[in-house]
């Protein structure tokens, strides 16, 4: 019986590993330069929430980046149905609600406006996502082409449907789905929650591999590891409760990247992704249908956009002509810092979190620095092209 | 110059032409009674000596035209800006010289591919070349171009220009050549004068080789059809107008073995990948499984109809090399261990261990990454990955090719065993002795045509080399 040793496994852990070191290298620093105020609950907090918006377009682009496409609209289509979302709140729906609900009082109308702005743009924004798939993956036209296109249409879109003005007001209930916190104490019972799954799913593998008669590690190894991810839940939960508790994006960001990391790693869909950005021809010839599944990837980064659309006008309160602007730039590099393959057939959900976790935590630093903006896009620049040298040399080295 | 497929043509005529250097061989060159010898750059040091070749893939670029192709990199030019009159004129003069009808100033991609072949010949010609190399010249051309190319190089030999022709063809080699050598196995068997040789005495030298006990005897007895083709034929998706494959007809049956041979180029992976579903969207012709006509429009539906395909070229199309090889083994077959939601990641590994270990893929661990492994061990994954599948007909394109021969022969001992099994199996090899020593029956292909099929009893290696040759009115030697 052959042994099924996860060798490959340990590689891909010291690659995450080095990016949390580098991570941690960058944070120690800015902590030393800012005198300690980098590492305040308050900070720390707000860096969390200002990478979210990004992240729903990261964990996208993961899935994009490694079919061996790109996608160049998300910052347009951001800034899209942030401004649909914002006509909607501020403009339409004040006009139709009140006549059709006329019992409602002001808070529950602006409550059901927010819900009917988030299904319409989540609607509007898979519409975006099936225009560009369907003309990518059955038309066959090179991605580069359709989203860069895609990124002039909806910035002009932007200017159409707002007319060169910032929209507002924005629904309170919108505002607290993305400048909201989580009460303290529902952040403590979701970590205990958290927790029990943890242990609860690290048990159920081990049953499963024995039913098998998989080599299983000793119960107490395992046990270690869920105790070490459970701690890390705690801890972060505890330093954000010191300032007003987990930001609700942050949540939103949490379930998505768990959704589409399972759909990566547990699905068929998720299989057939790595599969097809790893060698489309050979893929194609066991059977399957690529082009459905590049036309899902992009209808699935469509989607993405829309909720960092709607978060992004709940977050800055109105419809802006700025909105979304050079977020692909952020999104791309988040990704391949994370250590995303742009030839395809590489990359995770959480390493691109932690790259834009990283070119969050830059930005940050650096405006607490007070640096000129200047500097700031030039290290933002410099520090990509590093992370991939770092990248292509390690390659080198394997082979 | 002539041999069976991996004889060793295309080795000897690239150390001549400099493409493999100096330290890469053994032994002397001469040339002129002159000992060559090309370390850096061979290749324009042999262009310099005077030694050409021609490849069977054209190496030039579509979107130039013909003058640019033929002085590319070595442009006259005055001070550094390129003299285009000079080049034209030099390049029209080529071209008159040696009778070769190609318009000068055409871009490359709106010729025929006869006719880049001749920019080719020109190529090489312009540089004062003593000894022009001919690899398969003809094996993508039309009847009227290779005969157009036939009175060029006979034009060339009255020149004085003296030419090796390497083909797959024998009828034209008694068309042009003064001598034949033939070649196999890496070893000169004869070189004799065209003048004294019979095509069956050529095709005698080219097999002649004895049968030793390398292929297991497999028990089988073929049992009722499965498929049939009908009249199928496919337009090459390269050359368009020229037929890939032509009214091909032949049935299979549950566990036989149908051996297809040909030389490269003869359309026999054509044939399949058609059948497959991938090839091409002009086909023609009639496929009927178990009775049933059906069409089959990509590899996904011939996946559900019960067919497998193990491609020639693995690592293009057989595998995805950067990943795991369990993710490998289970890529057509993931439906197996997952609903909507997920995958059943254990007992998804749990078969392809049985697999891996069945077939016995040496490897540490399933989750090793398949570019990692050698040949016979990545043949093995896509078997097993075929296998996995359970197919009615599983097709196997050159499945030993690259392999080393203890694997073989595990690989023909597992083929033996499906087909007792029942399972329908087409075979392609390049080695005439692998078909000849597996097969049922065996279908012979030349040129797109199947020009016969042969019941293992009454099929000799000559008569499939004769066949594979297209040679009319074969008697036997």
């Amino acid at each position: 019986m052959k042994t099924l040793n996860s060798n490959r496994k340990i590689k891909i852990d010291i690659k995450t590993y080095a990016l949390i070191i580098a991570l941690l290298f960058i944070w120690l620093l800015f902590g030393s330069l800012t005198g300690g105020i980098f590492f305040s609950s308050r900070n720390l907090s707000n860096l969390l929430r200002q990478m979210t918006i990004v992240s729903f377009l990261s964990i996208g682009m993961t899935l994009v980046i490694i079919t061996g496409n790109i996608d160049l609209s998300v910052g347009s289509v951001t800034g899209f149905i942030g401004v649909i979302a914002a006509y909607l709140q501020a403009v339409m729906l004040p006009e139709i609600l009140p006549g059709l609900f006329p019992s409602l009082s002001a808070e529950g109308l602006g409550i059901l406006s927010t819900i009917v702005t988030i299904i319409i743009c989540l609607l509007v924004s898979s519409l975006v996502g099936i225009y560009q798939g369907y003309i990518i993956a059955y038309l066959k036209v090179p991605a580069f082409i359709v989203t860069l296109g895609g990124m002039l249409i909806f910035r002009g879109a932007i200017l159409g449907v707002s007319g060169g003005r910032t929209i507002v007001p924005i629904e309170n209930s919108l505002r607290w789905v993305a400048q909201g916190y989580l009460p303290k104490n529902l952040g403590i019972i979701l970590v205990v929650i958290t927790t029990m799954v943890i242990f609860l799913m690290s048990l159920r593998s081990r049953n499963k591999k024995k039913k098998y008669g998989f080599k299983i590690k000793p119960l107490n190894y395992d046990l270690m590891t869920a105790s070490a991810y459970s701690v890390l839940v705690l801890g972060s939960v505890l330093i954000v409760n010191n300032y007003r508790g987990v930001p609700n994006p942050v949540i939103i960001m949490v379930v998505i990247a768990i959704l589409v990391t399972y759909l990566a790693n547990n699905t068929k869909f998720g299989r057939y992704v790595y599969a097809l950005g790893g060698n489309i021809e050979a893929t194609k010839f066991s059977g399957i249908n690529v082009q459905s599944v590049i036309f899902k990837v992009f209808i699935l980064m469509g989607l993405l956009s829309g909720v960092a659309g709607i978060v992004l006008t709940g977050y800055v309160a109105a419809g802006t002509i700025g909105g979304g602007l050079n977020y692909e730039l952020t999104a791309i590099g988040g990704c391949v810092i994370g250590g995303t393959s742009l030839m395809g057939g590489r990359g995770t959900v959480l390493g691109a979190l932690i790259g834009t976790l990283i070119v969050a935590s830059l930005e940050n630093g650096m405006s607490i620095m007070n640096m000129s903006v200047f500097w700031q896009y030039m290290v933002k620049g410099l520090v990509l092209i590093l992370a991939v040298y770092v990248d292509v040399a390690s390659k080198k080295n394997n082979s | 110059m002539c041999g069976e497929n991996g004889a060793g043509k295309s080795t000897l005529v690239k150390i001549l032409a400099g493409v493999y250097p100096n330290h890469t061989y053994e032994g002397k060159i001469y040339f002129n009674d002159e000992e060559i010898k090309f370390t850096h750059f061979s290749v324009k040091q042999a262009i310099k000596k005077g030694i050409a070749i021609v490849y069977q893939e054209l190496a030039l670029v579509p979107q130039l035209t013909v003058g640019e192709n033929i002085f590319l990199g070595r442009e006259p030019e005055d001070k550094g800006i390129i003299n285009w009159d000079r080049l034209f004129s030099n390049t029209k003069e080529i071209l008159k010289k040696y009778n070769l009808g190609v318009p000068f100033s055409a871009k490359l991609s709106t010729l025929s591919v006869g006719q880049q072949q001749m920019v080719e010949i020109a190529k090489a010609l312009s540089q004062e070349i003593k000894l022009l190399i001919l690899d398969e010249p003809t094996s993508a051309l039309t009847e009227a171009e290779i005969n157009s190319l036939m009175e060029i190089l006979k034009h060339l030999k009255d020149s004085g220009v003296t030419c090796i022709y390497i083909s797959h063809k024998l009828e034209e080699f008694f068309r042009i050549t003064d001598n034949i050598t033939v070649l196999r196995d890496g070893l000169v068997v004869d070189t004799i004068k065209t003048a004294d040789t019979t095509e069956e005495k050529v095709i005698a030298m080219m097999v002649g080789r004895e049968m030793k006990e390398r292929f297991p005897v497999g028990n089988r007895k073929p049992g009722e059809k499965i498929l049939e083709v009908k009249n199928l034929s496919a337009e090459n998706i390269s050359a368009q107008g020229k037929m890939a494959i032509k009214n091909i007809s032949f049935d299979l049956r549950k566990g036989e073995i149908l051996g297809i041979a040909g030389l490269m180029g003869s359309g026999r992976s054509e044939l399949v990948t058609t059948i497959f579903g991938e090839y091409g969207k002009h086909v023609t012709g009639e496929i009927f499984l178990e009775g049933r006509p059906i069409k089959i429009n990509s590899a996904g539906e011939a996946v559900n109809y019960g067919i497998g395909l193990i491609p020639e070229d693995r690592k293009k199309i057989g595998l995805v090399l950067m990943q795991e090889i369990y993710k490998n083994i289970s890529l057509p077959n993931i439906r197996k261990f997952s609903n909507a939601l997920s995958i059943d990641k254990y007992k998804e590994l749990n078969e392809c261990r049985k697999y891996a270990d069945s077939l016995n893929i040496k490897t540490p661990s399933l989750f090793a990454i398949t570019e990692s492994l050698s040949g016979g061990n990545q043949q093995k994954v896509v078997i097993a990955k075929w296998l996995m599948s359970t197919p009615k007909i599983l097709i196997l394109d050159d499945p030993t090719r690259g392999i080393d021969v203890g694997t073989k022969y595990e690989i023909y001992k597992l083929i033996n065993k499906l087909a007792g099994n029942g399972i329908a199996i087409i075979m392609i090899s390049s080695e005439l002795e692998e078909v000849f020593g597996m097969s049922d029956r065996i279908l012979v292909m030349h040129e797109g045509k199947c020009t016969g099929i042969l019941e293992r009893k009454e099929a000799t290696q000559e008569k499939i080399m004769a066949l594979a040759t297209g040679t009319k009115n074969y008697n036997g030697v």
